[in-house]
């Protein structure tokens, strides 16, 4: 019999949405870079539009985390450090072809959706009381999963129009 | 998630590389924090799946699908230790690597991978006795440092 995962402190759930965030920083960093690297010329208006939006939601899924653990009865996390790393991290990818940038789209929304989609599955494996309001919590998160979810269906539908 | 038999496959890989030999069920239990009889369940599971052979009085050994499975796992269990280690600055990064394994896939993994440095050499910079890879200091922020081992 497997045992499921389960969240039991607001210590692991914090670490949890602390992840996230990396996640959700590491894909704002991606979509910016390919957007700066292959320059206005290489991309249409669609895909364009898609990388601005992707930052732009990354962005936001961020700062609804942030408020979440903020709320949390755990240490404040050093937000500027970790944004720092990813960025120097990114300064140094090499710019890729056009498939790749959409592919890594598809790649970013989708491990974005099955990491939130974990995590909630942990949190309602456990009866562990968090800080925060268990309901709240989890529709926040799943509010997220559904955009991530509807990323996917985006950018699965950009590729299929240009196969 | 990660399922609790690529917990099971990675526990053994490790303790076949320490006895270098099959691993005991007694030991596997140990390192599992498992009954015996709860180690030997899953040793069944993971026979009927291929991945691991077992024989009476020596132990388990894995196969060479098990080995696979096994070394993408402590690949993942390296990557959550040093992004916890280095990038989080987390002091009891093996606890809470522990904790972690289950929920991040390894295409989770992936995408943290992306933003630390880790040796070409792992998994096998991992050591078990340490329970972490032996580069894990070194590698990164200060390249000289020796890292020294604790016994």
């Amino acid at each position: 019999m497997s045992v499921g995962y389960q969240v039991t402190s607001d210590h692991q759930l914090a670490r949890l949405l602390q992840i996230g965030i990396v996640l959700e920083e590491v894909v704002e960093a991606r979509a910016y870079h390919h957007h700066e690297e292959l320059g206005e010329d290489a991309l249409d208006e669609e895909v364009r539009a898609l990388l601005s939006h992707a930052a732009e939601e990354s962005a936001d899924h961020r700062e609804r985390l942030e408020a979440v653990i903020d709320r949390l009865e755990v240490d404040s996390v050093p937000f500027e450090e970790i944004e720092a790393l990813v960025e120097a991290q990114y300064g140094q990818t090499k710019p890729e072809d056009f498939d790749g940038v959409l592919y890594d789209q598809l790649c970013n929304e989708e491990t974005a959706y099955k990491f939130y989609d974990d995590v909630i599955e942990a949190i309602e494996a456990s009866d562990a009381q968090f800080s925060i309001d268990r309901e709240e919590l989890v529709a926040t998160l799943s509010a997220i999963r559904e955009e991530e979810a509807e990323g996917v269906e985006e950018v699965t539908r950009i590729m299929e129009d240009r196969e | 998630m990660m399922n609790t038999a690529d917990q099971y496959v990675k526990a053994i890989y490790l303790l076949q590389e320490m006895e270098n030999g099959p691993a005991a069920t007694g030991a596997l239990a140990d390192m599992m924090e498992v009954s015996p009889a709860s180690a030997n369940e899953m040793i069944g599971k993971l026979e009927s799946r291929g991945l691991a052979e077992h024989e009476k009085y020596k132990g388990v050994t894995l196969t060479d699908e098990g080995i696979v499975r096994a070394r993408d796992a402590l690949q993942t269990y390296c990557i959550i230790e040093r992004f916890l280690s280095n990038v989080l600055d987390v002091e009891e990064f093996r606890a809470e690597a522990r904790d972690l394994e289950p929920v991040i896939d390894g295409m989770i993994a992936e995408r943290l991978d992306t933003i630390i440095d880790r040796n070409s050499e792992c998994p096998d910079c991992f050591d078990p006795e340490t329970d972490a890879c032996e580069y894990l200091d070194v590698c990164g922020a200060e390249p000289e440092t020796e890292t020294e081992v604790a016994d």
